[in-house]
């Protein structure tokens, strides 16, 4: 650009004609790099706008030449990560969950089943059971970390759990089974409830009241047995808790052990059936299984 | 020049440069809003989609009365990263009975289009009462108030009439049982069920929170367990063009 364009001394630039009490207004004109910056932005925008979905007629926007669609885009991108894959899914999906030695055979299904699973594990499942799957104590959220299963710690028994949930109403295959509210359904007394929480506090070694334990005993066998067992074992095909081994899914003060009678519990796990994939229903049931209780 | 000539009788009245900048302005603004109105494909036809029942409608209240919007977002963009952690991508339907929407592009926690049915009822009183006691890297702020604060439903059917003002399609039937049915949906024993379910197919029916009464932490939850569950994606074809 020449410093003349823009000498702005009255008499070396012509005027527009326009003038008011005396002043005139001097004709610069634009510089001559925004103009055409200007001009181009305007055959971009009329480009652009025919190549991409742009302008609305009477039924539909213009779709533009490029084809292009965000919901085609993440379809395409989606499907790119999941052909890459292709052949591991596939193999995921049809791994054998009777058979957890087969799938660890196989190191490079394994190492994918491990990994995918982990990665499912945490944006799905570490809301309730923690991001270290050690699940939140005193809430009903179990560890998935230690040999206490309430429903089975097989493979098989984790991806089928996975896959269908606990006591959910969307899912009819969920494993279900209902304590009953001993308390506030008036099935047990007061005096009853006392007694065999001393009985549960006994059989999981804890401090107890010898006197009561031993006259809740009854109680315990009348009423709790038939799920939890005569030892108090538990009984995984109901899902009842092992009572004596000192894991304790709400509490096993006496506090927590009365309510828990009284009015029962009703952990609750959604299905996942449709949310995830079969592969990714197998490849977080793999991951769990290799946590450290599975068996 | 002679059109140049003419644009000065604009330059020199102030009125009539102001009636011309007015016409303009109108017309730039109806070529991009008025074809939201009438083009077809701006909200696509799905199957499943209802108004929120009056239970639910609550809990979207308390939703926004307690700035739920400010951290979450309920809109997952059509991205990989975004569909592959909250679900199918969100479609203009789902929000159509929404007033105002709750879409958003802050997310300092995560979306919620799709997050009924993913957490049971007594993970959302933990979470609700405490945060951090399930998810110990939160940093959301604690509502166990919402347990002790009992919805009173007087005016739920004037609530659902100023619904209706912007074009909710509540019917006059489903304003007359508003408060039947915003008490029913707590109890699936209920005798109102039935119609609740007739008149609001999908509604989940049970006691939230597992207390008497109809808490604020009931309607949220109901209103939380619903999102993201009404669309049927089986019978959901997406158009192409978009």
């Amino acid at each position: 650009m020449s410093s003349s364009d823009h000498n702005t001394k009255p008499g070396e630039v012509g005027t527009t004609g326009h003038s008011w009490d005396g002043i005139e207004e001097l004709n610069n004109p634009l510089p001559r790099w925004w103009l055409w910056t200007f001009y181009a932005c305007i055959a971009f925008a009329f480009i652009y706008s025919m190549l991409y979905p742009a302008w609305p007629l009477v039924t539909g926007a213009t779709p533009g030449l490029l084809g292009y669609s965000t919901r085609h885009a993440v379809e395409a991108e989606i499907k790119d990560y999941e052909d890459r894959n292709a052949e591991l899914i596939a193999r995921v999906a049809a791994a054998p969950m009777e058979d957890p030695a087969a799938i660890e055979a196989d190191p490079a299904l394994y190492n994918y089943a491990v990994q995918g699973g982990g990665a499912v594990f945490r944006t799905y499942c570490a809301q309730c059971h923690g991001s270290g799957a050690a699940g939140v104590q005193g809430q009903g959220y179990p560890s998935l970390l230690d040999d206490d299963w309430l429903w089975g710690g097989k493979l098989e028994d984790i991806y089928y759990t996975v896959t269908n949930g606990v006591r959910n109403e969307d899912n009819p295959d969920a494993r279900w089974s209902q304590m009953p509210s001993f308390g506030t359904d008036g099935l047990l007394s007061g005096e009853e409830i006392d007694q065999v929480v001393q009985y549960v506090r006994k059989i999981s070694g804890q401090e107890h009241d010898a006197a009561l334990a031993s006259q809740g005993e009854t109680v315990f066998l009348d009423n709790c047995a038939a799920c939890h067992g005569e030892d108090g074992r538990g009984d995984r095909t109901v899902g009842a808790p092992n009572l004596t081994d000192a894991i304790w899914l709400y509490g096993g003060d006496v506090a927590t052990l009365t309510e828990t009678v009284t009015k029962a519990r009703f952990g609750v796990m959604p299905t996942w059936q449709d949310r995830l994939s079969e592969a990714e229903r197998k490849s977080v049931a793999v991951y769990v299984h290799q946590l450290g209780g599975g068996e | 020049m002679s059109i140049l000539e003419k644009h000065k009788i604009l330059e020199k009245n102030a009125s009539l440069l102001l009636v011309f900048s007015f016409l303009v302005v109108t017309i730039g603004g109806l070529v991009e809003i008025a074809p939201l109105f009438y083009l077809q494909n701006t909200i696509e036809k799905v199957e499943g989609m209802r108004p929120y029942s009056p239970m639910e409608l609550a809990g979207r209240d308390i939703y926004i009365r307690e700035g739920c919007y400010v951290c979450h977002s309920q809109m997952i963009r059509p991205m990989r990263d975004e569909v592959e952690r909250y679900g199918h991508y969100s479609l203009a339907a789902e929000s159509m009975y929404d007033h105002p929407f709750q879409w958003g592009s802050k997310r300092t926690g995560p979306d919620l289009a799709r997050v009924g049915g993913r957490y049971s009822d007594a993970w959302h009183v933990h979470h609700l009462r405490n945060p951090q006691s399930v998810v110990p890297e939160s940093v959301m702020p604690k509502y166990a108030f919402l347990e002790r604060r009992m919805v009173d439903p007087t005016y739920m059917a004037d609530k659902m009439r100023t619904h209706v003002a912007v074009g909710v399609p509540y019917t006059d039937e489903m304003i007359e049982n508003a408060v039947a049915d915003f008490n029913a949906q707590i109890d699936p024993y209920a005798d109102g069920v039935d119609g609740l379910l007739e008149r609001y197919p999908g509604a989940q029916v049970r006691n939230f929170d597992g207390n008497e009464g109809i808490s604020e932490m009931d309607a949220l939850i109901a209103y939380l367990q619903m999102l993201g569950t009404l669309v049927d994606f089986s019978t959901f074809e997406p158009d192409a063009s978009r």
